[in-house]
């Protein structure tokens, strides 16, 4: 589950905060990113120019006018310039991750989105269509999301990229309807909201809990590792992939064969001598199962996954949210031409690309390609084309992405990583379905409990 | 092919007469050398068409993909994308003698009908390199949309075609300025473009939207998008990758990447007229110069299939190295 369900997390002020990210051009942009990335190391990308100093003026200006030289005949092409703002709302959320290489970056997601703007920019240089990203970040004790939207709408935005735990999203679905804004859910994987909890204006780039227990089950399946011995964490979260990971053996045959709970009693996930009580805890709490091919751990809060590989009682893989883990992306990605992304994206931020950056990019993508095709920036053209039946956007998974017109869920392959490499991508081989195969990953049309409205 | 095998036997010192004539009885006119790329075993296998067999095999750098021959046949260049270069071979000694400086990540190229020029796509860039190959120096770069990829050349040597993966687009490019004239949207993730021998039409595929167009080169518009159907293969596995068009402009080789099969559409009515099965993941092929064999690699299946260009049938299978990816048949 690493960084479906986490979110931005890095610590913010009491007041909500609403930049934006304007970038007139992709090339320009990209100037500007590596610029701010060389001056002011680690900083992040998002800053609007009164805010530089005098100095790097002089940088931006130079950059500017390279810019205007090296490509003044090919916006000379663009007619009319449509301008479209695309927003990107989150809240600050806990920053905890079991492994030190997996603590999330401040602008973990948000650096997602600005490199689609720079892909946006750069089509759209060659017919007339400019990006900018607006973004906010909701304070932690604001109970309506509203003034923010109000926010982000006054800046043009009509979509909205949301990495929103599921309450929030909820409450800023209802605040966006009433603003006839769209939100695009990059972060809450919670199935919740495609189905019983579904909104006519929240479409989900981000898979489903389901489609991601799904997408490992069937590989587990494929392989014949069909005994699970199933060890999930306290918290709801960790509760809720249990659910999907037990609907999933259910679904494609795999027998759980026995449960256990590792309970949160708090404390720091990092103490200096922590790996001796880590290397005697795993063990026992693995201890004395039924016979069973894989441990299966649902544990998205991060409190024990991670340390199970390689300390089990027996001597099993572990699979879920550690060892073998379904996702929407991992920096080690490299099929179907992901490398040209990923490099893009490490020149840029010069650090890994997260599945939520992915997620991003590809909710910032699913716009420019919908303002691409209809030829148009008005709101209303753009959501009937994404809602539309010829919708498809391309994001490097092998197969064009659509989206479920049932629930407006986007239709993805999921990927399985080891934490260095690709181990599959799913649906695996013989997994049918009448339509289309990604349909065999998470809630299908039939089983669908969603009332779009 | 003739006049070189008598060429050389002359040179070699052994006499004319009766001798060439036993040795041309032994060759065949049809005779040509297939230069394959190998993408993951990084080299490239030489295959003789007339034997089908492979006959050598040249260690390269890493990656290679992108692979063509000189006009005049005494070179073939293949982009080595991990390398960031172009080795160059030399097609007697058979072994790499130089390379060109392609820029970042080379992928595909493409050498201007003239002979003079080679244009490569730098995929991390989002530019095109203008090498020129008499001095094997670079002398432009062009920006152009997001990946960009397929590289083609207008027969009069005068456009330039480069299509860009993410931006989706054809651009079309004024091979004098260097100037992009015009833009034209693709359905989603174009990958290669080829123009009929008299410049009327640009065939270009799109590998997510799953189609060929058909574009009108001189209004830079989409005139005609052909979808393909095959009983039994799921929809989102054709995935239109490489073209061929045959030099009286009747025949177009559509590869269709891991539906396993390359269409066959008719040059006037673009009508489908078959489906050959060829290996898996099929991406790009040649003709042979008699365009007697259409040869196209197979990327998971580790060969190359021969097509019958007349009889519209495989008529051969050759094992190459691992996921052979574009193949360059020399001219003579």
């Amino acid at each position: 589950m690493s960084g479906e369900g986490s979110g931005e997390r890095r610590r913010e002020g009491r007041r909500s905060r609403c930049g934006e990210a304007h970038g007139p051009d992709g090339v320009f942009w990209r100037v500007r990113n590596l610029l701010a990335s060389l001056a002011n190391r680690g900083a992040e990308p998002v800053r609007r120019t009164p805010a530089l100093q005098p100095h790097r003026r002089a940088l931006w200006a130079l950059a500017a006018a390279a810019f205007l030289i090296q490509y003044e005949p090919a916006l000379s092409l663009a007619a009319e310039q449509q301008e479209i703002a695309i927003g990107y709302l989150r809240e600050t959320r806990p920053k905890v991750s079991l492994s030190l290489i997996d603590l999330p970056a401040p602008n973990n997601g948000v650096a997602g989105a600005l490199l689609a703007i720079d892909d946006n920019n750069t089509t759209g240089r060659f017919n007339g269509q400019g990006f900018a990203l607006a973004d906010a970040t909701l304070a932690p004790d604001e109970p309506d999301p509203g003034r923010t939207l109000d926010m982000l709408a006054e800046k043009g935005a009509a979509f909205v990229i949301a990495d929103l735990s599921a309450a929030t999203l909820l409450k800023a679905a209802d605040a966006a309807r009433a603003r006839r804004m769209t939100l695009l859910n990059i972060g809450a994987p919670d199935d919740r909201l495609r189905e019983e909890d579904c909104r006519a204006d929240v479409i989900h780039v981000a898979p489903s809990r389901g489609m991601l227990a799904d997408g490992l089950a069937q590989y587990l399946v494929w392989k014949r590792w069909s005994r699970w011995l199933l060890l999930s964490g306290s918290h709801d979260s960790d509760k809720r992939f249990a659910d999907a990971l037990r609907r999933s053996a259910r679904r494609f045959g795999a027998k759980i064969v026995a449960e256990r709970e590792f309970v949160d009693t708090g404390g720091a996930r990092r103490t200096d001598s922590g790996i001796a009580e880590i290397q005697r805890q795993m063990p026992a709490a693995t201890q004395g199962a039924p016979d069973y091919d894989v441990v299966m751990a649902a544990d998205e809060s991060e409190v024990f996954a991670g340390y199970l590989p390689y300390r089990t009682w027996d001597p099993r893989p572990v699979a879920g949210s550690a060892g073998l883990v379904p996702t929407s992306w991992d920096a080690a990605f490299d099929q179907w031409g992901a490398v040209q992304l990923q490099s893009r994206f490490a020149r840029a931020f010069r650090r890994a690309m997260t599945a939520l950056d992915m997620n991003a990019w590809t909710a910032a993508r699913m716009i420019g390609e919908a303002a691409a095709r209809t030829n148009s920036n008005d709101p209303s053209v753009l959501g009937a084309y994404l809602r539309g039946p010829d919708f498809s956007v391309a994001a490097f998974k092998g197969q064009a992405l659509t989206i479920r017109g049932w629930n407006l869920q986007l239709r993805q392959p999921i990927l399985l990583f080891d934490g260095r490499n690709t181990v599959s991508v799913s649906p695996q081989e013989g997994f049918l379905h009448p339509l289309t195969t990604l349909d065999t990953l998470g809630a299908d049309q039939p089983e669908t409990r969603c009332k779009l409205q | 092919m003739q006049a070189a095998i008598v060429n050389r036997l002359f040179l070699g010192g052994i006499g004319a007469g009766l001798l060439s004539f036993a040795v041309l009885a032994a060759f065949p006119a049809e005779a040509y050398l297939a230069f394959v790329s190998n993408e993951k075993s990084n080299s490239v296998s030489v295959v003789d068409t007339d034997k089908m067999t492979t006959i050598k095999t040249i260690p390269t750098g890493q990656r290679p993909r992108g692979i063509a021959a000189s006009k005049d046949g005494a070179l073939v260049y293949v982009a080595l994308g991990d390398d960031d270069t172009i080795s160059i071979i030399d097609t007697k000694a058979l072994r790499v003698v130089g390379e060109l400086p392609s820029g970042e990540d080379p992928e595909q190229f493409v050498i201007s009908p003239n002979g003079k020029t080679l244009y490569v796509a730098n995929e991390n860039d989002a530019a095109v390199t203008v090498i020129d190959l008499a001095t094997r120096g670079a002398i432009g770069r062009i920006s152009v949309g997001v990946e960009p990829e397929g590289m083609a050349v207008s027969p009069d040597s005068a456009t330039l075609i480069c299509t860009s993966e993410t931006t989706s687009m054809a651009h079309f490019i004024d091979a004098a300025s260097h100037q992009v004239v015009a833009n034209l949207l693709l359905p989603s993730r174009p990958r290669f473009s080829a123009y009929k021998s008299d410049g009327s039409e640009l065939w270009a595929t799109s590998e997510i939207g799953g189609v060929l167009s058909i574009i009108d080169p001189a209004a830079h518009k989409i005139k005609e998008t052909v979808s393909f159907e095959i009983p039994g293969v799921r929809r989102e596995l054709i995935q239109p990758v490489g073209v061929n068009l045959t030099k009286d402009g009747k025949l177009g080789f559509i590869s269709l990447g891991p539906a396993n099969r390359v269409a066959v559409v008719d040059g006037r009515t673009h009508n489908v007229l078959k489906y050959l099965l060829v290996g898996q993941r099929v991406w790009h092929g040649e003709f042979t110069p008699d365009e007697k064999y259409l040869v196209v690699a197979n990327g998971l299946t580790n060969d190359v299939s021969f097509i019958d260009v007349a009889a519209l049938k495989v008529v051969k299978s050759v094992q190459v190295g691992e996921l052979p990816w574009g193949v360059a048949i020399l001219p003579q």
